[in-house]
């Protein structure tokens, strides 16, 4: 599966898509990348008078690169019929730079591990410098409809 | 393996999982774990993958369905312990 027919079987739109483009991606571990436009609208409110990305969004720029994007990629055979919901279900991160309206992020994930329908990844997110932002440990669910 | 020893080793894999802590002190072979020890589905899979390393066993996708309580999971892990 090419990394552009990854971002199309992307369940999210704007203004929640958090996705840019994916460099890298195989069995194990997938890495993209992510610009923070400035003028997204929660920087008028976080915070006021001093713009910083907040943190759910930095986790979710992890997620939708390190566990959908990859979850993606290893459904790729199964989805084609119908693609199934999806659900985040843990995240522990920790945080130790900020991020500027306008900065490019990037994401690095490892799986864990993919069993029952369970995705978990070790995730970094990296600035434009290289330098490590954020990492962490997240973990989705896939979810088919329940049959009758 | 036997019961007593069973509940007591489960008991332990479920205790970082289980939010109900009463439930998990009264564990039993008929507690459930997602409607009794208030177990996440996503967290049920953790479980599972524990057992699977505590017993050294590997547990398929439509034994895991059936996992949902002690008895289950017991009944589980002894037929596999068996094939060894």
């Amino acid at each position: 599966m090419t990394t552009a027919a990854i971002l199309q079987h992307l369940p999210y739109a704007a203004p929640f898509l958090f996705v840019d483009e994916l460099i890298d991606i195989d069995e194990e571990k997938v890495t993209g990348r992510y610009t923070f436009q400035p003028d997204m609208p929660c920087y008028q409110g976080h915070f006021k008078g001093h713009p910083v990305t907040p943190g759910v969004l930095l986790t979710e720029v992890m997620a939708q690169i390190g566990v959908v994007c990859l979850g993606i990629y290893l459904l790729r055979d199964s989805i084609k019929q119908q693609f199934p919901t999806v659900a985040m279900t843990s995240t522990q991160v920790d945080f130790y730079l900020p991020v500027f309206p306008g900065e490019t992020v990037e994401v690095k994930a490892e799986k864990i591990y993919f069993r029952f329908n369970k995705l978990k990844c070790r995730v970094s997110l990296y600035n434009a410098a290289g330098k490590l932002v954020c990492d962490g440990v997240i973990a989705g669910m896939i979810i088919y409809p329940q049959h009758a | 393996m036997d019961q007593a020893t069973f509940i007591t080793e489960l008991r332990e894999i479920v205790k970082p999982y289980a939010k109900n802590q009463d439930a998990l002190a009264q564990i039993s072979l008929s507690t459930d774990f997602i409607n009794d020890l208030k177990i996440n589905s996503a967290n049920l899979v953790d479980v599972v993958l524990d057992v699977e390393e505590k017993y050294d066993i590997v547990i398929q996708n439509e034994e895991m369905e059936r996992m949902l309580n002690v008895q289950a999971a017991m009944d589980i892990v002894n037929a596999k312990l068996q094939e060894k």
